[in-house]
């Protein structure tokens, strides 16, 4: 029996709205008269929030579809089974989002079909337009299995049934590849990038730090989901995942420092610059710290530990790229950026659409794995669909 | 034969009869200017503005002196333009010029993701942020001229032969004849291996760092280093894929050989520690 759709608006709610109306009208007068009239980018600054932000933090945010992915269903690790949906759904959204932005913030925006049938395949950019082009569609096909349990259709559940193998395969290559070749993107910006963060072998930092804040973000989100919808957070499979990303991290550092030395610019990061105070900001705080808290269990087994330690892993990463993105530009490109009020506008009413369209996927589909008392959460809100509406969401 | 341009910054006064000659051959709007702290004008290369003198005031010799430097686009030998664009909108013609294919050939397939700004060593594309569908500008060799046997605008206007236009390999030579006759030359052409080699090329009295020249740099091309990271895709995506397809059979027997006993294990493994 098909159940109701169901979307409860809550005064938090009518305000994510709000914004991604405002958004709409931005992006509108975007695309009508151009990017000076909206943006603070210049010719100093031609990548700005939008892609800083939006873009590449957006895509290595999405990084727990992959990993997630790769322990559930490649390694059929199924105690981990629990968190890989929720983790889907982030992905999926998060790369629907960073392609949205990017068609925003390109000048030519009418063209922005031709590179799926012009190939530069000496680009860089070829190779992360093409991946990510391609992943967010096997994002959508993956969760059409999810759709499919609610709207029901038994012949295409069965064709994306006998699918479903290699396109989780295909989905975790074509992540990696282009983690990985956002990372390729500023090889080209030899001499201009400062060398802290410089390096051939950005592509590694990418899409390793992209895999192990996976589990970091999945943690954060489901004790966020958790907490809204009253639910019991899934503390066993969060401290388990914590081995990963210690290991990943310490591993982060190690070939960090290397490839630091290897160069000889090891010593840069101690020249009291603004540039080496942000990199040992970002190699301290946000990896030599979790490392730590991840290492003691004391502090593991605790939720507030867990959670503290994988923020700062989520916080490390965004800080990290946007160290590459602005920090580190900052003395080649000259100049003066800061993001307008516009462009602030339009990445909250961007973000503000993804969380909107999680809460209604969570409350439509089953995302979040069933639980006991989910049924009495459910009756003390009235919500029909058997999950309740989340409290202060 | 590849062309290209001497500039010899001892021979120019600064007179700015390039800018004009540029802005009058290739028809492109005058922009109202603002002041900076210096004599040029205008302050900034842009859109509107492909070349452009900057004056440099320096201590030689316990004097201070003026140099002026002219600079548009250095047409590289092997452009990291060209390398970083998908749709290969730039590209470097068998003359010499790097063309911007939109507006040359009028073969539009620019997206505009500006990540050509973002790669050129010499920061020279600019963009129209003024325009609803904006195109990249940038010095374009006067590619038309060359095409009729003439050179660019700029260097038939320059009034003291600070420019000299011919082929890239002869100016070479005649570079470094100057060298050789003048001691005071400093025993450099700029842009003879910078990033492989451009087609301008610079010859100063001065050294290039105190002119406003990013000296030390790479002499390798910058499309090898993106090629050299570009070209490991094919083997990782057959091999990483390969390694996940066997993965994913020989985890998924172990699962149904061991049943639910492996996730206990692991379960009561986990339960051990807490």
């Amino acid at each position: 029996m098909q159940k109701a759709w169901s979307f409860k608006l809550t005064p938090t709610r009518y305000i994510l709205i709000a914004l991604a109306v405002i958004m709409l009208v931005i992006v509108l007068v975007r695309f009508i008269l151009g990017l000076g009239v909206v943006t603070n980018l210049n010719d100093h600054w031609p990548w700005g929030l939008w892609i800083g932000f939006d873009l590449l933090c957006g895509i290595a945010l999405a990084g727990g579809g992959f990993s997630t992915a790769l322990i559930v269903h490649v390694l059929h690790r199924g105690k981990y089974l629990p968190i890989a949906r929720a983790a889907l759904l982030t992905s999926m959204l998060g790369y629907i989002i960073a392609l949205v932005a990017l068609l925003f913030d390109i000048g030519r925006w009418t063209n922005f079909w031709r590179p799926f049938f012009y190939w530069g395949y000496h680009s860089v950019l070829f190779e992360v337009f093409w991946c990510i082009a391609l992943y967010t569609m096997i994002q959508v096909l993956e969760f059409g299995d999810i759709f499919l349990e609610r709207v029901k259709s038994f012949p295409l559940k069965k064709v994306l049934g006998y699918a479903m193998t290699p396109l989780i395969i295909i989905g975790i290559i074509l992540p990696t590849l282009h983690q990985s070749s956002l990372g390729q993107l500023y090889v080209v910006a030899v001499d201009k990038l400062y060398p802290l963060w410089w390096s051939m072998i950005m592509g590694f930092f990418f899409v390793w730090s992209a895999f192990f804040l996976g589990p970091a973000m999945v943690t954060l989100e489901g004790t966020l989901a958790a907490r809204s919808y009253k639910r019991t957070p899934e503390l066993p499979v969060f401290q388990s995942l914590t081995k990963v990303t210690l290991w990943m991290l310490i591993v982060y550092l190690i070939v960090k420092i290397i490839d630091l030395v290897y160069r000889g610019v090891f010593s840069l990061a101690f020249n009291g610059s603004f540039e080496s105070n942000m990199f040992l900001i970002e190699m301290i705080v946000f990896v030599i710290v979790p490392i730590i808290m991840y290492a003691i269990p004391t502090i593991r087994t605790k939720l507030w530990g867990v959670v503290t330690a994988s923020a700062l892993v989520v916080v490390g990463v965004i800080f990290n790229r946007i160290n590459v993105v602005f920090t580190g530009m900052a003395a080649q490109m000259g100049g003066h950026y800061f993001p307008s009020p516009w462009e602030w506008l339009v990445t909250l009413g961007m973000w503000s659409i993804l969380i909107l369209g999680y809460l209604f996927i969570i409350e439509n589909f089953s995302i979040l794995p069933k639980e006991e008392h989910a049924e009495e959460v459910a009756v003390s809100h009235g919500a029909s669909v058997g999950k309740g509406v989340p409290s202060g969401v | 034969m590849p062309k290209g341009v001497l500039v010899d910054i001892t021979r120019c006064f600064g007179c700015r009869s390039c800018q004009v000659a540029c802005k009058q051959w290739n028809d492109i709007p005058a922009t109202p200017t603002t002041f900076s702290n210096n004599w040029d004008n205008p302050p900034e290369l842009n859109a509107y503005n492909w070349t452009r003198v900057g004056y440099h005031l320096i201590e030689k010799d316990n004097q201070t002196k003026w140099r002026f430097v002219k600079t548009q686009c250095m047409h590289c030998e092997e452009p990291a333009c060209e390398s970083a664009c998908f749709t290969h909108s730039f590209v470097k013609t068998k003359d010499g010029p790097v063309i911007y294919k939109p507006t040359e050939l009028k073969q539009d397939f620019c997206v505009g993701c500006r990540y050509c700004m973002i790669a050129c060593p010499f920061n020279i594309p600019k963009f129209e942020w003024d325009k609803a569908l904006p195109f990249l500008r940038k010095c374009r060799f006067c590619n038309d001229r060359l095409h009729e046997g003439l050179e660019p605008a700029c260097v038939t206007a320059c009034p003291s032969s600070a420019l000299k236009f011919g082929e890239r390999e002869e100016l070479l030579a005649e570079a470094r004849q100057r060298i050789d006759a003048n001691p005071a030359y400093i025993k450099q052409i700029y842009g003879e291996k910078e990033y492989g080699g451009t087609s301008w090329l610079y010859l100063s009295d001065v050294p290039f760092e105190q002119i406003g020249f990013k000296t030390n740099v790479s002499e390798k091309p910058i499309p090898l280093y993106s090629w050299n990271v570009l070209k490991w895709t094919p083997y990782i995506f057959v091999g990483w894929g390969a390694i996940l397809t066997a993965l994913y059979f020989y985890t998924k027997r172990r699962a149904e050989v061991h049943g639910e006993e492996m996730y206990a294990a692991l379960e009561t493994m986990e339960e051990e520690k807490k």
